[in-house]
């Protein structure tokens, strides 16, 4: 994409895009500047050491030095968070689109009484906030003897990401035409095997939508591992950096290094999955 | 009627004419498909609504009950204060001053970010060379994690830290302020972190509502001789209206809950001295930190209630119809 931006001027044939005033260069230039400096900021403080850091904060790494990421790379937390935060993540993906998907596909290709009260009533939860009630879902949880399990963070993740899934997915196996499904009831297809072998593969993309977006939920989520992760060994990689960064206050350089590779696979995924992030955005709205 | 139900009616008439292809009685009767139907939605549809009850809707009934209660945890709750809870959040300064700066995120989030995100939205829906580059990089904020967000800036922003050097070395010293430590300014840095924080949620929102323009009503005006400026203000803007309120309404109740961010970048000890608590933290601190489990619901069902209630009204009288039925239970 960046070759984008160097390649040659406008060809005769790519007259649709075109190189535009030096004007919206410059504002898009100085937008951009505002939302990744930090970003840079952060990940090259991460090759410089802390005396360094303070002698002169805003500086760049001269020389540049691998071992404080080195030094976070190799301590086993990191390892252990980054693990953590995965399993919990694909948990909560799986989860969220197996639960999603059935509903959606009832809500939208079923006549039943009572359809539209179902429909409403998962969408009651795009209505409030769904840290309202953190504090009575950890004594739940703790009655139900989940505290520090996997189960504790990725069974409330499922439940506050079902809404927006289902809006999301309902609309797309609407727009599935009628005529498929009648021709494989006619072909002595069942309903569910029209959903099996038919629905299913021609949901993928929206599928990957609704995963995405779980996982990045997962992936960044803090209040909740905070409430019922107590153990260490199972806290996430939002957990780890928090109590790096306030364990080790005066490791600037540590911290800063620890924070990049935290969110190293964040962007990554994001960079991605961008497509899926965006379209599943703009799809909640639109559906 | 909506494609939707026309599309529903047909399945019901598939269903039908099939049934009548089949003997009557046997596993094909009309009784058994229905049964079976049942079944089927009983079937799919149960785990979701069972997760979904339990995990979002139950603990609001149990917040407004364990919130009569005074309450340390242990046991059952015995002890019945009645409103007491409510009223003693109402009491409190550091409550009071919560829920102020609750109404300056919320009301600083719609003001800051609405005008930049549409700004930055007319900007990148040009066509120019290199536009998707400036897009992924615009959108970058947006997917870090709040708790990685919070402890970037905190570093940045610290005493003697890269803002106050680069302040310096511009001769701008004297601007050089105590920004996560002096108590009227921090809510300001925390509005300026959560607007660069978020402000790239509006961008991907309104960018979907222009890529929704149809392009034959801007170039027609611009063959009329309309300025850019002048089809922006007079079409594109007027026809993002649906989505700049879904916007409002989704910034809104993030804005309420707001917690990750606050709790990271501001340390403890200036949370304890009020000027920088949300409501969400204010009822983590008390409720589950400090143990007072009977007030922490209180404040969990205050904030419940007021975003509901500003849901409501926001639905009431800004959405209507821009979610087609998904708040409304209707699919118009």
């Amino acid at each position: 994409m960046s070759t984008a931006a160097t390649a040659r001027p406008e060809t005769p044939s790519r007259r649709s895009i075109r190189w535009s005033s030096p004007l919206t260069y410059a504002l898009a230039l100085a937008i951009a500047a505002v939302s990744i400096t930090p970003v840079i900021y952060v990940i090259l403080g991460g090759f410089r050491t802390t005396p360094q850091l303070n002698a002169d904060p805003a500086g760049l790494p001269d020389p540049w030095v691998w071992d404080t990421y080195g030094r976070v790379l190799t301590q086993g937390k990191f390892w252990t968070q980054a693990i953590n935060s995965t399993v919990i993540a694909l948990g909560t993906t799986i989860g969220v689109v197996v639960l999603g998907v059935c509903a959606a596909f009832v809500l939208a290709r079923y006549t039943f009484r009572g359809r539209e009260v179902l429909y409403t009533y998962f969408t009651l939860g795009l209505l409030f906030p769904a840290g309202a009630a953190i504090l009575p879902l950890y004594l739940m949880l703790r009655d139900m003897d989940l505290i520090n399990s996997y189960y504790a963070v990725m069974l409330p993740q499922i439940a506050f990401q079902l809404p927006v899934t289902i809006v999301i997915l309902r609309p797309f196996l609407l727009a599935v035409p009628m005529e498929l499904e009648d021709a494989a009831l006619i072909d002595g297809s069942s309903k569910l095997g029209f959903f099996w072998r038919i629905l299913l593969p021609l949901s993928g993309p929206a599928l990957v939508t609704v995963g995405v977006l779980g996982f990045v939920a997962s992936w960044n989520a803090f209040l909740l591992p905070l409430l019922v992760l107590n153990d260490v060994s199972l806290h996430t990689l939002p957990l780890g950096v928090q109590n790096f960064s306030t364990q080790y206050t005066s490791d600037t350089a540590g911290i800063l290094a620890f924070t990049s590779l935290a969110m190293l696979p964040a962007l990554l995924f994001f960079t991605l999955a961008e497509r899926q992030i965006v379209g599943g955005i703009q799809g909640a709205i639109k559906g | 009627m909506s494609t939707a139900e026309q599309s529903l009616d047909l399945a019901d008439r598939a269903n039908a004419r099939s049934a009548r292809l089949r003997p009557a009685g046997g596993p094909f009767s009309r009784a058994a498909r229905t049964r079976r139907k049942w079944y089927e939605i009983i079937g799919l549809t149960t785990p979701a609504v069972i997760v979904y009850s339990v995990f979002v809707l139950v603990p609001i009934g149990f917040a407004v009950y364990y919130s009569l209660y005074r309450w340390r945890g242990v046991g059952s709750p015995t002890e019945f204060v009645g409103w007491r809870n409510y009223q003693l959040a109402f009491e409190d300064p550091i409550f009071r001053d919560a829920l102020w700066n609750n109404l300056i995120i919320v009301v600083g989030s719609l003001l800051v970010q609405g005008p930049i995100a549409l700004g930055v939205a007319l900007l990148l829906n040009r066509r120019f060379r290199g536009r998707a580059f400036f897009r992924l990089l615009v959108f970058v904020p947006y997917v870090l994690a709040e708790v990685t967000v919070g402890i970037m800036w905190r570093l940045i922003l610290m005493r003697d830290g890269s803002v106050d050097t680069l302040l310096q070395a511009l001769g701008l010293g004297s601007l050089v302020q105590g920004w996560l430590s002096d108590l009227p300014l921090i809510i300001w840095t925390l509005l300026f972190i959560l607007t660069w924080k978020y402000v790239g949620f509006a961008i991907i929102l309104f960018l979907a509502g222009l890529s929704n323009v149809p392009g034959e009503l801007t170039e027609a005006a611009a063959i009329d001789g309309a300025s850019w400026w002048q089809i922006q203000r007079h079409i594109t803007i007027p026809l993002l209206g649906p989505t700049i309120r879904i916007w409002m309404f989704l910034s809104m109740i993030g804005s309420l809950q707001v917690f990750d961010v606050i709790w990271v970048v501001a340390a403890p000890s200036v949370r304890s001295l009020g000027a920088a608590n949300t409501m969400a933290t204010y009822m983590v601190d008390n409720g589950f930190f400090a143990r007072l489990w009977g007030y922490g619901n209180a404040v969990a069902v205050i904030l419940f209630l007021i975003s509901f209630v500003a849901a409501l009204l926001f639905q009431r009288f800004f959405l209507r119809r821009d979610i087609q039925g998904a708040l409304t239970g209707r699919v118009s």
